[in-house]
């Protein structure tokens, strides 16, 4: 079969395809599915009413393979920036290991697949939320806002916010106040978050022309912005028990966990803007990886515990 | 480059391109498997007592 050959769309030169299986499970972004998977089982698992575990898992699984569809289709259409920056030079596109046509058919196919299979095995409903975030990630952020505005992840914070939604969803065939609860707790919790990486990684932005918000209005606007959206995360954070639908200790640990969040966004605003090290910065996006963990973390047990308990005598 | 060594990279890059093939071709028959199961069970699932009921002639 050696004459099975690809061609490379770059150079139009006939090349080999050496790609193994691990370079298509990184297409898919397993870092971004991991918390994706871990929202949307939160949604799943607090949401009113019942799912046989089979196709909860199914669910869980048409999800996660949805928004890793929805990560390649992403490193299709950016695989020229993701070349030049340090960041993302070695993903399997710019490197060589995978062609673009590749993980563009690859992103398709999965699609497909995923919202289909959770359409025909759960309901329609959950796989319609699906198929649109994967459209909302794949066209409407990366193929437009990315490169077209500074509030690009602002708006494109959506995407990632639905998970939660598509998850309760695919118990009750319903959208609710609850369910959006939990997607505000995570649109509000994005523009902080990246923008704290931005802050650190704007050279690598503005190399590609990238209009991240601290290479369009500065560092010291983007850090009062980044305070700001932590101001408003924090009693957002809260309203899954505010509006009792979570219990006491959620209500604690969201509580506490939001004043740590307004803590490190202080520390990052205090920050002179043209520090070299940007330390309270990279620590406040290594504190909301953590912080949207230990929210939904503390919400799934909440609601697991008692039947764990029950199931255990 | 020489011919003996072009030759040798060629034959190098031939040995990774089939084994990367083979991955790629062990890899896809387990997701195939692994998506007929999933199919079969969640038939199961949603059919419940029903997958065992006959209807009688």
């Amino acid at each position: 079969m050696a004459e099975m050959f690809e061609r490379g769309e770059s150079s139009g030169a006939v090349a080999v395809s050496t790609a193994m299986p691990s370079d298509y499970f990184e297409l898919l972004k397993p870092r971004v599915m991991q918390l994706v998977v871990f929202t949307a089982i939160s949604g799943l698992v607090i949401a009113p009413g019942e799912l046989h575990p089979v196709l909860a898992l199914i669910a869980i699984l048409c999800i996660a393979i949805g928004a890793g569809a929805s990560g390649a289709l992403n490193m299709w259409f950016d695989s020229d920036i993701d070349a030049v920056m340090t960041r993302t030079a070695n993903r399997p596109i710019p490197s060589g290991r995978v062609s673009r046509q590749e993980a563009l058919a690859f992103g398709l196919t999965l699609s497909f697949f995923s919202v289909f299979v959770l359409g025909v095995l759960v309901n329609w409903l959950s796989a319609g939320l699906l198929a649109f975030t994967i459209f909302f990630y794949a066209v409407i952020y990366s193929m437009w806002l990315k490169r077209s505005t500074p509030q690009n992840i602002v708006i494109g914070g959506a995407a990632g916010a639905f998970p939660p939604i598509i998850g309760w969803a695919a118990v009750t065939n319903t959208v609710s106040l609850e369910s959006l609860a939990l997607f505000a707790i995570i649109f509000i919790w994005t523009p902080p978050h990246f923008w704290a990486l931005a802050l650190f990684k704007s050279g690598d932005y503005e190399k590609v022309g990238v209009p991240m918000m601290p290479n369009v209005v500065g560092n010291r606007s983007t850090q009062n912005q980044i305070f700001a959206y932590a101001l408003l995360l924090a009693p957002v954070g809260v309203l899954p028990y505010l509006m009792g639908f979570a219990g006491l200790a959620y209500g604690i640990v969201s509580g506490a966990a939001g004043a740590a969040f307004v803590w490190f966004a202080f520390r990052c605003w205090k920050m002179p803007s043209d520090d070299k090290a940007m330390v309270p910065a990279k620590r406040l996006f290594a504190f909301s990886i953590v912080y949207l963990f230990v929210l939904f973390g503390t919400l799934i047990l909440e609601a697991a515990l008692p039947g764990l308990a029950a199931l255990l005598g | 480059m020489t011919k003996p060594q072009q030759l040798a990279d060629d034959g190098e890059m031939e040995l990774k391109r089939r084994k990367a093939q083979r991955a790629r071709n062990v890899a896809i028959a387990l997701a195939l498997g692994a998506f007929v199961i999933l199919l079969y069970v969640a038939t199961w699932s949603k059919l419940g007592v029903n997958a065992v009921v006959r209807p009688t002639l």
